[in-house]
């Protein structure tokens, strides 16, 4: 890749103020870093990457609304976390928190496991309990 | 506490740049390419079954910690790295190490960094940056794949630190406790080139260097009728983004390691690296190819087998290039 050709693809991901180096050559050939604000093929992959998860969050959002999915389902989601992840932030077994996201199962839940939730997602428990 | 002057250069990479801007904090000066090469990091492998979000993983480069071990033990740089159990030992021992003047290296992940950017927020436990001082609560970060230095709270520098998944940090910190100022690149650099051809070519894996392209490119092909459209497109941009996401260089560390190829020719005065140098910018430039089409496929969303197809043979063709490229890398006398 020639010096001229390190694409500058901007797009609003990258925040407009995040650049990441490119090593490509100059006129006479030696390798030097180029600073880039993007390339339009991994653009397209991050922003479908995100779509994904948008997606899924908000499948996981009309499931809690519709009393399918306890909140634990919909916020692990949001965070981008999968069963075994959030499993070990709660240290709990994968079976227990997937029971976990049961409505009826996660109304009974103590209020310690409640907080552990909470202090996974980086939320209050009030705000675990409620999805809007 | 002393204040510490620490030059922040930003990399492409953060586990070579970190090398690279810590080492020359110490008098060391490698480039970072120059890390990466001497610590073999180029590599290629393709995991089916190790899922990220239910996509299988693709990496072009080593696992992670194995390029600062090797700089490490191929300079005789000694290291001092600890782990810890709890969060509140983890940052105390931070602050003794900062306070003696020493800039500090942690293992992070970068869901819980504030400073990156958004879109790049994923579940990434291995990254590496450097602390180096304290600015009242908050600590001074050099992240060297930021243009800049810049400043992280302790809450969230204790979150990333502790972040669980895999692998698990669990506080990591490191910082030189010797390290040479006059050292000879030469043994290193052949080490590191001997090592390199080695995993790309020799590792009896099928899922490893060479092979494991070739690998891909079959899986690819299928991809349609497997999994369908929609999952297709996200497993395309998955190697895509593998490739070409912050940290490689472009060209999945290809342009990295040719910078590698290039210093080294100067280094060890033979030509013959300058020319192979050039033959993997080639390489590089078709992979870029390649992840151009993909980017492509990925846009217009229709999976037709046709197309899938096609890069296959575009990944084939990188794989041919690649190890006709290390073999006569291996031969080369140096």
């Amino acid at each position: 890749m020639k010096k001229e050709e390190v694409p500058q693809d901007g797009d609003n991901l990258h925040e407009g103020s995040f650049r990441q180096l490119f090593y490509a050559v100059d006129d006479k050939g030696a390798y030097t870093p180029v600073p880039s604000v993007g390339w339009e093929p991994e653009n397209v992959a991050m922003a479908q990457a995100w779509e994904e998860v948008h997606d899924r969050v908000e499948k996981a959002r009309q499931q809690v609304l519709a009393g399918q999915l306890s909140p634990v389902g919909y916020y692990m989601e949001k965070h981008l976390m999968d069963l075994a992840l959030l499993a070990n932030y709660v240290g709990r077994f994968q079976w227990q928190v997937k029971r976990h996201m049961r409505p009826r199962v996660f109304n009974k839940l103590s209020d310690k496991m409640l907080q552990r939730y909470a202090a996974a997602f980086r939320i209050t428990v009030q705000e675990l309990k409620e999805v809007k | 506490m002393s204040v510490i002057q620490f030059d922040h250069v930003q990399t492409a990479h953060c586990e070579s740049g970190v090398i690279s801007n810590m080492f020359r904090h110490y008098g060391l000066s490698i480039s970072e390419p120059m890390a990466f090469g001497i610590g073999a990091g180029i590599f290629f492998g393709h995991l089916p079954f190790v899922k990220v979000n239910g996509v299988p993983g693709t990496t072009y480069r080593i696992w992670p910690g194995a390029i600062f071990q090797r700089v490490c033990s191929r300079l005789g740089v000694k290291m001092q790295s600890q782990k810890f159990s709890a969060p509140a030992k983890a940052m105390q021992a931070l602050d003794e190490v900062l306070a003696k003047g020493i800039p500090v290296g942690v293992l992070s992940s970068v869901y819980y960094l504030p400073y990156f950017p958004p879109a790049y927020r994923f579940h990434f436990n291995a990254h590496n940056l450097v602390i180096y001082g304290k600015n009242g609560a908050n600590y001074q970060v050099s992240d060297p794949i930021m243009d800049t230095v810049t400043e992280i709270d302790p809450e969230s520098l204790a979150e990333a630190r502790f972040a669980k998944g895999f692998p698990e940090p669990k506080g990591k910190m490191y910082y030189p406790v010797r390290v040479p100022t006059d050292v000879s690149l030469e043994k290193p650099v052949r080490q590191g080139i001997a090592q390199a051809c080695h995993y790309m070519l020799k590792v009896p894996v099928p899922m490893f260097g060479v092979k494991g392209i070739r690998f891909l490119a079959k899986r690819m092909q299928h991809y349609p009728e497997k999994v369908g459209d929609r999952r297709s497109v996200l497993y395309l941009g998955n190697v895509i983004r593998m490739q070409e996401e912050i940290g490689t260089g472009g060209a999945g560390f290809r342009f990295m390691y040719a910078a590698f190829l290039q210093e080294a020719a100067a280094l060890l005065n033979k030509p013959e690296l300058a020319m192979l140098s050039k033959e993997l910018t080639g390489i590089g430039d078709l992979w870029r190819n390649f992840a151009f089409e993909a980017g492509r496929v990925c846009k217009s969303r229709a999976a037709d087998n046709v197309s899938y197809r096609e890069l296959s043979g575009m990944l084939l063709q990188c794989a041919a290039a690649e190890e006709g490229f290390f073999k006569r890398l291996a031969k080369t006398k140096i």
